[in-house]
């Protein structure tokens, strides 16, 4: 078994942007191990004859012609922002939050 | 927090330590649209006019690769002499910050579509470097951070920020080299000849203008030192965004003098990003250095793998122009000038407008002679490269007709060039103008003639006397009396003729 530790998940969580509680860290590396043990026994099949898969259907080489297509307008890209200033996305500083 | 960084005289740095060096240079593709969705690239748009669903990362939205993009990423692999991939994915690079909406950038991991190839530079003496290049592969570039409230518009002290996307998902073909080792005290002069001849053959490619100016080309300089005679690495600095040629030359020379005075100093180099400062020629600390495992890496599951078919690279290989170290040494053989002559032509940015001027009809030489001369002349007083003084090629080569017809000498040429320059018009709407034409009328030509011979007798007698580089005198006489217009060749023959003395 792989073993996540603590530390491990503490820092995932940092990379993730999520606020862990000290009690959910030790809840998430169990999990985690468990997950990751069920993922690692593809390995144990996977032979060399069998090619990596990260898509379900057998397709290669889908492209599009390199032609203009409409975008959205302003108005549409913003309406879901939470802020806007000056026609733009308005975030918060990014400096000093992390 | 600004200390004052040591730094070793550069000489002393390379006496102890040889440079080991790693370039990874992003190009913008000149696609019409974007990597992964059909947003115009176009450059000066208004702030979020070219977004959509897919660059803009909204759920459910769909990617598709550019078919141009990826024939750009292959023909920069063969043109680099790299092997194609037969098969790559892309892979998500996870992390968080504002210029991607996605929360990641679709990039390739460890399946790029090219690797393993070399780019030949020539240095300023005509040397050639190999540089070995390791891989290059396909994403995307971020969006546009304005940052506000701080004082500079820079993101210390900003209160916010303000982002654009309208540059999220143009296509971007980043480039490493393998670790240039051996470059010693050339080291910095190697780089910007990488960078500048990387330039040339993307150029060349079509696949982008790779204005560094404008950011279509951007370069990140990885430096470490290793204590001469020692096989091992030191510890790398990034140093990030370094956009201009002379940027990356200093750059590298900066980075060593530290790196040593780090070391000297009983110091370790700590591994992080470090920013380039124009106007100082400086590096400071950025960002410690994320590992690649940060970013999570995994296959894109919204695109499909690319599987370029041996039949089309070999077709896109075929169909390769002639690339730039190749056509430089032909043009030098056809020209019959040195390794210098060329390097110069180059550095003076001269070689486009001599070619096209050559092609519009000029003899090389006269070619060359107006560009490097004249023209260069000029450019450098208004300090503007060659290709943006107000004269084309074109007449510039009507420039020599005139001088070859004998219609004009290069001193009337020299006005007509500043005439165009001062936008009179076309060649020989100036030389009507400024009625410049070298006086050919011979009835004129003989009069004044006679008449510079009438004003000194005393240096007709002594060229009559034998003394016939005297003859100097009278010529200036007559093309003072002509404004300079006539043919001097013409007016010595004439006088010589006239006092009775053959030439020769």
């Amino acid at each position: 078994m792989p073993g996540i530790t603590r530390e491990e998940v503490a820092h995932l969580a940092r990379l993730a942007r999520l606020e862990l509680k000290p009690e959910e860290l030790d809840h998430f590396a169990g999990q985690l191990d468990d997950i990751i043990g069920a993922v690692a026994r593809v390995s144990e099949v996977a032979d060399q004859d069998v090619p990596p898969t990260s898509h379900p259907l057998p397709l290669t080489n889908v492209m599009r012609a390199d032609e203009v297509r409409p975008s959205l307008t302003p108005e549409q890209a913003l309406s879901g922002a939470p802020a806007q200033e000056q026609q733009r996305f308005k975030v918060p500083q990014i400096l000093g939050e992390e | 927090m600004t200390t004052t960084t040591d730094l070793v005289p550069y000489e002393d740095a390379l006496a102890s330590y040889d440079p080991v060096m790693g370039l990874e240079v992003h190009v913008e593709l000149g696609t019409k649209t974007k990597m992964f969705c059909g947003c115009s690239t176009a450059l000066g748009a208004e702030p979020n006019t070219q977004t959509c669903p897919v660059c803009l990362g909204l759920p459910g939205a769909l990617p598709v690769v550019n078919a141009t993009g990826v024939e750009s990423a292959v023909k920069i692999g063969l043109a680099l002499n790299c092997e194609i991939a037969e098969w790559c994915r892309f892979a998500r690079k996870n992390y968080f910050y504002p210029d991607m909406p996605k929360n990641f950038q679709t990039s390739q991991y460890d399946e790029p579509i090219a690797f393993n190839g070399y780019l030949d530079v020539q240095l300023e003496d005509g040397e050639v470097f190999r540089v070995e290049i390791e891989r290059a592969h396909m994403e995307e570039d971020t969006g546009k951070s304005t940052h506000v409230g701080g004082a500079t518009g820079r993101i210390h002290g900003a209160s916010h920020s303000l982002l654009d996307y309208n540059r999220a998902g143009i296509p971007l073909i980043e480039i490493v080299t393998k670790p240039i080792v051996g470059a010693g005290e050339r080291a910095p002069e190697v780089a910007k000849a990488y960078v500048r001849e990387l330039r040339e053959v993307i150029r060349a490619l079509g696949v982008s203008e790779a204005r560094m100016e404008m950011g279509q080309m951007r370069c990140d300089v990885n430096l470490s030192l290793m204590p001469k005679g020692s096989g091992t690495f030191g510890t790398r600095s990034e140093t990030k965004n370094v956009n201009s040629l002379r940027s990356v030359e200093r750059a590298v020379r900066y980075e060593i003098q530290r790196h040593a005075a780090v070391l000297d100093g009983g110091g370790t180099v700590v591994q992080e990003t470090r920013h380039f400062h124009e106007d100082t020629g400086t590096t400071t600390s950025g960002r410690t250095k994320e590992e690649a495992e940060d970013y999570r890496y995994f296959p894109e599951p919204d695109l499909v793998p690319v599987a370029p078919s041996r039949e089309w690279v070999e077709k896109l290989r075929a169909a390769l122009p002639e690339l730039p170290l190749v056509r430089r040494n032909r043009l030098r053989e056809e020209w019959g000038i040195s390794a210098t002559d060329m390097q110069a032509i180059l550095n003076a940015g001269a070689l486009e407008p001599i070619v096209a001027t050559i092609d519009a009809g000029a003899d090389p030489a006269a070619a060359r002679k107006w560009w490097m001369g004249e023209l260069a002349r000029h450019a450098n007083e208004s300090g503007k490269a060659l290709d943006e003084l107000a004269i084309t090629p074109r007449q510039v080569a009507r420039v020599t007709e005139l001088v070859a017809a004998g219609d004009l000498n290069d001193k009337l040429a020299r006005q007509v060039i500043e005439g165009v320059l001062a936008g009179e018009g076309d060649p020989d709407q100036v030389v009507e103008k400024r009625g410049l034409k070298v006086v050919s009328d011979e009835g004129a030509l003989s009069a004044a003639v006679d008449e510079a011979i009438a004003g000194n007798p005393a240096v007709a007698d002594k060229i009559r006397g034998g003394k016939v580089a005297a003859v100097g005198a009278l010529v200036g006489a007559v093309m003072k009396a002509t404004r300079g217009q006539a043919d001097a060749a013409r007016v010595k023959e004439l006088i010589l003729e006239k006092l009775g003395v053959g030439e020769g």
